[in-house]
């Protein structure tokens, strides 16, 4: 056995399964109980690995780059605190199910349940906010566990799924051997539609008159904007999307609403509201969607495709159910469609909402505002860019006036809504992307939660775009006190703490500026676009105390949306 | 809000349990009874929850256990006809002169005293579970001490429910 070429021990045995799974990038972060790993990883060459500054940073990095790519990420860290600073991470992989796989090192055997040096049950700790879950009791198991992980990962709805690896697996050796299939008898999949639903569906939107496609980060995970494109177009259905789904559909087309829910247009509202069919693809229903659910989208006929079963009924109970991977239902739907539904009149009808109520704010009192900074980036980019956003007002800023016109362009955190995920998540896109620009917007705030990957941006000369909407105030939880929390302002003001982003720029040797003259925006954005082999950074000190609108408050419904600010005093 | 009793085959190994539980209490589910055994495969193990909800929170329920990858079948026997079964271990006070009442009560219900020290006996009682808790009702006139019940068994009557044998995959 010790001659067989294929007797190797666990660290070498990760390389190889990670060889046959094509893994191009680790994001990760040595420690004592992955030290063998990274031992190996010297040697290794078919991969590259990229030293994050945090944890956390390696979890968001992963999640960029499967985003961006369609493949799936992957972390590796140390056991203890190396593996609780990717929770935040992990969780934020579920919400938004973004196929990942993280290697957590582990304190050997014998030691689980001692309270060992650097011990933490990752395993218990994030059974709730993973798809799957492995502790790696024997090296024999390594091999079929890590082929089972991707598996599980990048299949059915993606996800997040964690493998610890005790120390002493990683040290013992077996007889490697890659299993050429998976075989779990307890997951397997929906990914075809069922032809009855989906005639029938069919049949309900021809016969609309007020047709509306809802459409979520499912169609972009399935790799079906072609398929939306294809039968939005053919069929003359308007097209409205969720934060998630932005880009699955051409925002510049004149058949997309833009964004729905919380923030979303006035127009896409309105039409959620008076349509007569709303066809759910790849969207879950969430309350950010839907507000009060008792009074969201009362008029219309409900179909839901979703490849998740527990997605369908959850928050909103629906007429047409139909479980399967979008890209197959959206294919037989197109084919099964004999006469686009007449929309001629519900098109127009939306037309006049628009005009109604458009994404409107100040342009000529001189002053540098977010949405303009958005269109102005827009502009430069014509959609094309990837953009990554942190959480806050900016992000939806972002996702009202960038109009993302490719599927994987769009990077943010939705479910979860974590600061500090567009820069490690842009680094991770920007390894997946090398034909577009990558943009990292963030806001003040969320900035310096994971300021730290400034580094791994610049030692691995990622030419991101790192862009700060500097508000001087955590903006989005501002708005809420002003609207909901008698504007008592309890530490949001970050204008006398905030650093000095420009000189933080340069300590880190990014090239870095600073505006607040609308005037400066082209020449500046101009500057940066060129170039092409290093990060750069510009902080725009926007005006403080803007608020995003429409905004339909939580738990209300479409009739209560706020278009704008109700006291124009407080307009400073 | 109606009780239901769901039975499900799990993968016989570590964490397959927590799992459920974790389901269960991450999404506020009540669990009213739970029991765990192995089948007659030797890497399946059989749950049996007794749960309780709307429709709706059924229908969860049951989507959300069959999401979870080491469940293999899961089925909510309510609305199909089946047996289910409980044990209790129900130890009672015997007051001078109840002896006999007590040994009669224990015959009706078909239990077995299975321990008698000095003023108390312990009765062991199967049966579905409104027959223990009959049980329990007429011995608390003695005084009851303590009581063990092991949750709720059940299978569906007729036909088992077929399992696909996993293949050995590990090297
Ligand atoms: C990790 C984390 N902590 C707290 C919050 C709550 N939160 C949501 S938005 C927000 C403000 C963000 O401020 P900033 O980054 O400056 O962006 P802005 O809203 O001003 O554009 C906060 C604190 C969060 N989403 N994530
Ligand atoms: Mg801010």
């Amino acid at each position: 056995m010790k001659n067989d070429p294929n007797y190797m021990s666990g660290a070498e045995i990760f390389f190889e399964c990670l060889k046959r799974e094509n893994v191009e990038y680790i994001f990760g972060y040595p420690g004592g109980a992955v030290l063998k790993i990274y031992e190996h990883l010297y040697d290794v060459d078919f991969l590259k690995h990229i030293l994050v500054r945090h944890e956390q940073g390696a979890v968001h990095a992963a999640e960029g780059y499967a985003k961006a790519s369609g493949k799936v990420g992957v972390v590796l860290v140390t056991s203890g605190p190396g593996a609780t600073n990717t929770v935040t991470g992990i969780a934020d992989a579920y919400m938004d199910s973004v196929p990942i796989v993280v290697f957590t090192g582990q304190v050997s055997s014998h030691l689980i349940g001692n309270d060992a040096f650097q011990e933490a049950d990752i395993i218990g700790i994030t059974r709730p906010i993973t798809k799957h879950n492995f502790l790696v009791r024997d090296v024999k198991e390594l091999a079929p566990i890590i082929k089972k992980a991707f598996y599980i990962a990048s299949t059915g709805r993606p996800g997040p799924v964690v493998v610890d690896l005790p120390k002493d697996v990683i040290n013992s050796k077996c007889i490697f051997k890659y299993p050429d299939e998976v075989e779990i008898r307890g997951y397997k999949p929906t990914y075809k539609g069922n032809s009855n639903q989906i005639k029938k569906a069919a049949e309900v939107i021809s016969k609309a008159k007020r047709p509306l496609l809802y459409v979520g980060g499912g169609v972009i995970m399935s790799g079906s904007s072609e398929e939306l494109k294809i039968f939005a177009r053919e069929n003359n259905l308007p097209v409205t999307m969720t934060l998630q789904g932005l880009g699955a559909f051409p925002g510049t087309d004149p058949l997309s609403l833009g964004m729905l829910g919380m923030h979303g247009t006035y127009w896409a509202n309105r039409a959620v509201d008076n349509c007569d069919v709303l066809v759910s693809l790849g969207a879950r229903f969430d309350d950010r969607v839907t507000g009060k659910v008792e009074t969201f989208c009362t008029k219309a006929y409900k179909i839901h495709v979703d490849i998740d079963p527990t997605a369908i009924d959850k928050n909103v109970v629906v007429d047409l159910p139909i479980v399967g991977d979008v890209k197959h239902v959206l294919a037989e739907l197109a084919a099964e469609m004999n006469n686009p539904p007449d929309t001629f009149e519900w098109l127009k009808q939306i037309e006049e909402w628009k005009n109604e109520c458009p994404l409107e704010y100040e342009k000529n009192d001189g002053r540098l505002r977010s949405e303009f900074v958005i269109e102005k980036i827009f502009e430069k980019t014509n959609g094309d860019a990837v953009v990554v956003t942190d959480v806050g007002q900016h992000q939806m800023w972002t996702a009202q006036h960038y109009r993302y016109n490719h599927p994987r362009s769009n990077i943010t955190s939705g479910g979860l809504g974590t600061m500090g995920f567009s820069l490690p998540a842009s680094i991770g896109a920007a390894f997946a992307v090398k034909d577009r620009p990558v943009i990292s917007i963030s806001g003040d705030g969320g900035f310096q939660m994971n300021i730290q990957e400034l580094t791994t941006a610049v030692y691995n000369k990622l030419p991101i775009k790192i862009f700060i909407l500097n508000n001087s105030f955590l903006g989005m939880v501002r708005q809420w006190q002003e609207l909901f929390h008698k504007e008592k302002y309890s530490f949001t003001d970050l204008g006398s703490s905030n650093p000095d982003f420009v000189k933080v720029g340069q300590a880190f040797g990014i090239e870095s500026y600073s505006t607040d003259n609308p005037n400066e925006v082209d020449s500046l954005l101009d500057k940066v676009m060129k170039i092409n082999d290093r990060p750069t950074l510009i902080e725009f000190k926007v005006v403080k105390e803007d608020m995003v609108f429409p905004m339909i408050p939580s738990g209300a419904s479409i009739s209560d949306m706020m278009v704008k600010r109700l006291n124009p005093k407080r307009m400073i | 809000m109606k009780k239901h009793t769901i039975s499900i085959l799990v993968e016989n190994h570590f964490g397959a349990f927590d799992r459920v539980a974790t389901m269960f209490s991450g999404k506020g589910f009540n669990i009213r009874s739970i029991s765990i055994g192995e089948t007659e495969i030797e890497e399946i193990s059989r749950m049996t929850i007794v749960t309780e909800g709307d429709d709706k929170i059924i229908d969860q329920i049951v989507k959300q256990l069959n999401r979870l990858i080491d469940t293999i079948k899961v089925v909510d026997l309510t609305s199909t006809p089946h047996i289910e079964r409980e044990l209790a271990l129900i130890k009672v006070n015997v007051p001078k002169g109840t002896m006999e009442e007590i040994k009669n009560i224990n015959d009706i219900f078909r239990g077995n005293i299975v321990d008698i020290t000095g003023r108390s006996m312990t009765l062991e009682i199967t049966g579905p579970p409104d027959k223990i808790d009959a049980a329990i009702n007429l011995l608390s006139n003695f005084g009851i001490k303590e009581i063990a019940r092991s949750g709720i068994v059940a299978l569906k009557r007729g036909e088992q429910i077929k399992i696909k044998k996993e293949k050995n995959l590990t090297t």
